[in-house]
């Protein structure tokens, strides 16, 4: 065994201790000091997530031990009177980085499939970069814009046809400001765009052009070879969209300047809602007092804990479609 | 042909026409921001912004010490970020397979979905409180945490995406592992890579809540890391959020210059990791 | 090949660009350096940070060797950085209640700077001239109680103006701040329902109403959204040239926000300003006094640990009360009155290094 996979130059080293042999499958020296460096920086990001985690907890204990599990169904948050509740954040995160996915999603790939499919190169490469350009806006910027051109704009526009049209639906009955879940969802879109499209770019770039040339040569039509290669690409696809759904789950700036920071439940898109990113950036600095910090922090080991659930979920849907699917793509 | 191809032809010209609006909607929304953005802010763009320090208002100034303070930080949280990452990358794609591997990944989506404030907070709890002072090492360290979990998944996905058989070639030749990793595996996904790292720049280079906990702000050209340190971005906020016209216009202008200095790094690390075959 | 290429090429820019850093960092920070530099810290609120850069700039000018720096990161911020003593010096709209101040590890006093107002605005399309509310008017509207433009409470105030019958949209701070205490706390002296329902805070619960973040975002959203009705400190309304109404004063008068109005409120409450000068001045008494007006204090440790810090600390905020009033106007803060000037003197004269007091006045 040893015989044919030689160690480069690291003779003296003694060949074949349990040990080394055990941190690499090929006994190699390299390969084991490679495989511990990289298992030590992982286990060193768990370490840091873990840590988090604890700090925390530990930080919003005086909070779980006042409210316990009633933090997560009350929907009352007063800091003057010393009562929180998480309920009315959770709704609101969710459903705005809902929102944002279900509008960014189909555009994200569309541009994608536009750009690596159908553009020619000279039109790709210059729009990529625009596209990706997106994500260079500093939130603050987004939520400025979001103030004084998007909101006017959905008021005065969108917003009354969306009420004329869809009016019997709760979702869209009720007052227009402008100002709402409705209008953060948007934003959050815009900005979680640039992210998913460039990946899934990648992901479909790297789609091997066998694929392609199979399906084109069975008789498929563009559209159907395109969703051939989209098939393909589905997991990565899929951590292109988790990777967007985190920076919506933890948007701040300009989510708290145009959804109305009101923490409240309600089915209407127009209302005014209150994600927890937003909450605890609004009142972390200013936020004296024992309790009150230690229910800001609960909140966000409460992000902490949707973050795991959605990407959970996630992952279950990921594995459906990769094991029916057959896992092909990974061809040579 | 019959009615059904032409059903799927007219079907696949449709969805081209999608998805060229689609496009079109993205990049138009980009110009309506970005017009917006000049419209406002060209006007105070001049060399003596570019390089003057802030000065209260009425009196001018500028954003010079922002842009080195902008500047240092990215670099050191790129130091410090980037690494870990690729690190981390390469360990879930090659190295980590199974449960522990599954768990890994796991835990680095999570890192993905923390709101950049709470990550800002926590290194105030480890770096800023036991030092008693706020410093660029903190704001370094708080953008990087950020960075990490993109450029991690964005490397796995863009080495996974690398066919088996370039591995199969390397390996069947007598190179180790580690060789082929480095210098077969990541090269071949050198431009995948530097997308997850270009994401992860331009996602923290617009951070404002984690530096202010950490990297504080100041009205002085950087002088130590060890201090606090300006950046466009919390230049940005703060004018922004004052009540003078004189200041948001220099905030408009900032964000100018912000963006353009994501772009340049943007081509730089392209221009650099370019596949010359 | 593209192997050595790829990572030959990373590796110079990347050293290029570490030699940059490496230039920057390669000073020792903070604290006193060679040559007699000092360098001070400050944070805190928001809304006194244009006069504060003004004065740091005007100061740094006469001082060289001084580099002071000021980051307005809210009043609870400026509290919260002064007792982890992250900061030598901290700022806030509101006085620091007794718990904070026991739980600081050390005596922390308040000296005041200047005053600023609150003031309501409004966007009511049709009416150009100032509005007039009275006070518990002002409590039903927040309260979520007087819904309409033209309920009968706000006519009566307002003769002879044709109010729109629009309903009324509140817009309140979203985020934790002084200007919501000052304002909360006029609300709670005239309305006992607010005081039993809501109470006084940075961040209460509000009945009703949007939250904008900051004086911007509130500023933002009344500005472009109508039949909106705001609160936002003075700067903010008339650097946007927003309507600001005429609020009814406990003499009965209805008076508009400004600097004399604001000094009046200050000077009527001198008299009774307690030791440690944490006082509020809402709706205070005085013919001519604007009734939600407030202080803004910096807040300081009456022992300084570091001497040369200490001693550069005293001179600068004795230079503020004196030199550096004399910018506030045109800012439009209100400046200190004199009897306060002199309290505050008194205050900056008790702060000590070591048990040595830092001025010999």
């Amino acid at each position: 065994m040893s015989a044919v996979r030689e160690n480069e130059g690291l003779a003296f080293v003694g060949q074949g201790s349990t040990w080394r042999r055990a941190l690499s499958p090929t006994g190699n020296t390299g390969d084991a000091v490679f495989r511990v460096l990289m298992l030590g920086v992982a286990l060193l990001m768990v370490g840091i997530v873990v840590a988090m985690v604890a700090a925390l907890t530990a930080d919003s204990m005086a909070s779980i031990r006042q409210f316990g599990f009633g933090f997560l169904t009350s929907q009352r948050w007063d800091p003057v009177k010393g009562d929180f509740g998480a309920l009315p954040f959770i709704y609101g995160t969710v459903a705005s980085s809902l929102i944002a996915l279900l509008i960014s999603v189909p555009f994200s790939l569309g541009i994608a499939i536009f750009l690596v499919e159908q553009a020619p190169h000279y039109i790709s490469r210059p729009v990529g970069f625009l596209v990706e350009l997106l994500a260079a806006i500093p939130s603050v910027v987004y939520g400025l814009w979001g103030i004084f051109v998007l909101a006017p704009f959905l008021r005065n526009y969108i917003d009354p046809a969306l009420a004329s049209a869809f009016g019997w639906l709760p979702l869209f009955k009720g007052q227009i400001t402008g100002i709402g879940l409705l209008t953060g969802g948007i934003i959050l879109a815009i900005m979680v765009t640039p992210i998913i499209s460039a990946v899934v770019r990648d992901v479909l770039a790297a789609v091997p052009g066998s694929q392609r040339e199979a399906a084109l040569a069975l008789g498929a039509t563009k559209w159907e070879m395109i969703r051939v290669v989209l098939v393909n690409g589905a997991p990565g696809i899929a951590g292109a969209v988790i990777l967007g759904l985190g920076r919506a789950l933890g948007e701040t700036m300009a989510v708290t300047m145009v959804i109305g920071n009101r923490a409240q439940i309600s089915p209407s898109l127009f209302d005014p809602s209150y994600t927890i990113a937003s909450a605890i950036a609004n009142e972390f600095t200013e936020a004296t007092g024992d309790l009150y910090l230690s229910a800001l922090v609960e909140l966000g080991l409460i992000l902490f804990l949707v973050t795991f659930i959605v990407n959970g979920i996630a992952r279950v849907l990921v594995w459906n479609v990769t094991r029916k699917t057959g896992g092909v793509g990974r061809a040579a | 042909m019959n009615n059904s191809d032409y059903i799927r032809r007219a079907n696949s010209a449709f969805m081209t026409a999608m998805t060229a609006l689609c496009t079109l909607l993205a990049v138009g929304a980009l110009l309506i921001i970005l017009s917006h953005i000049a419209w406002q802010g060209i006007g105070s763009l001049n060399f003596q912004f570019l390089t003057d320090s802030p000065r209260p208002v009425g009196e001018g100034g500028g954003i010079g010490n922002a842009i080195i303070g902008s500047l240092v930080l990215l670099l050191l949280a790129s130091g410090i970020g980037l690494p870990l990452g690729i690190c981390v990358g390469v360990y879930l794609s090659e190295i980590g397979r199974g449960r522990f591997g599954g768990a890994v990944r796991f835990i680095v989506d999570t890192l993905t979905g923390i709101p950049s404030i709470v990550t800002g907070v926590f290194v105030y709890a480890i770096l800023v409180l036991p030092m008693k002072h706020f410093s660029a090492l903190a704001g370094g360290v708080a953008l990087a945490l950020i960075m990490v979990p993109i450029v991690a998944r964005t490397t796995e996905e863009m080495l996974k995406l690398v066919p088996h058989s370039l591995r199969e070639g390397a390996l069947a030749l007598g190179a180790p592992q580690w060789r082929v990793t480095l210098g077969v595996v990541i090269p071949a996904a050198a431009p995948g890579i530097a997308t997850g790292a270009m994401l992860a720049i331009a996602r923290v280079s617009g951070e404002t809540a984690p530096l202010l906990f950490t990297a504080f702000g100041s009205r002085f050209f950087p002088s130590s890391l060890n201090e606090p340190i300006a950046s466009l971005t919390v230049q940005i906020y703060n004018y922004a959020i004052s009540p003078y016209d004189e200041w948001h216009a220099q905030a408009w202008a900032a964000t100018l210059v912000l963006m353009t200095l994501v772009l340049s790094i943007n081509i730089v690390v392209r221009i650099l990791t370019r596949k010359k075959f | 090949m593209s192997v050595s290429h790829v990572s030959l090429r990373l590796l110079a820019s990347v050293c290029a660009f570490a030699i940059l850093v490496a230039s920057v960092a390669c000073n020792p920070g903070g604290g006193p350096a060679a040559g007699g530099n000092v360098s001070l810290q400050g944070a805190g609120a928001t809304f006194p940070n244009p006069l504060y850069q003004k004065w740091l700039s005007e100061y740094g000018k006469l001082h060289t060797n001084v580099k002071i720096d000021y980051q307005s990161i809210g009043s609870g911020g400026g509290i919260k950085q002064i007792k982890e003593q992250t900061v030598d010096f901290g700022a806030s709209d509101s006085p620091m209640k007794d718990e904070d101040l026991k739980a600081a590890p050390g005596e922390i006093l308040h000296v005041p700077t200047v005053l600023g107002a609150v003031v309501i605005t409004y966007n009511l399309s049709g009416v150009s001239q100032a509005l007039r509310f009275s006070p518990d008017v002002v409590a039903d509207i927040f309260l979520g109680k007087v819904t309409k433009w033209n309920d009968a409470r706000i006519a009566a105030d307002n003769p002879g103006v044709t109010l729109a019958g629009g309903n009324i949209t509140v817009v309140h701070r979203s985020d934790g701040s002084g200007t919501s205490a000052v304002f909360t706390d006029y609300l709670s002296k005239v309305s006992a329902e607010w005081k039993e329902k809501v109470g006084t805070g940075t961040s209460p619960s509000w009945p009703v109403g949007l939250g904008g973040k900051g004086n911007e975002g509130v500023t933002g959203q009344v500005k472009n959204t109508p039949n909106t009705i705001g609160y936002v400190e003075l700067a903010y309304a008339v650097q946007n040239k927003l309507p600001v109404a005429h609020i009814k004063n406990s003499a009965g008068s209805f008076i508009e926000p400004s600097i004399d109005s604001v000094i009046a409120a200050a000077a009527a409450s001198a008299a009774s300003m307690p030791d440690d000068l944490r006082v509020s001045i809402t709706n205070a008494t005085g013919a001519q006094a604007y009734p939600i007006a407030s202080y803004t204090y910096i807040l300081v440790y009456k022992d300084q640990k570091d001497q040369a810090k200490g001693k550069a600390l005293v001179d600068f905020l004795w230079w503020g009360l004196h030199d550096g009033e004399a910018f506030a106007k045109e800012l439009l803060y209100a400046p200190l009155p004199a009897d306060i000037v002199k309290r505050a003197e008194a205050k900056i004269n008790s702060i000590t290094a070591g048990g040595t007091p830092l001025r010999q006045s």
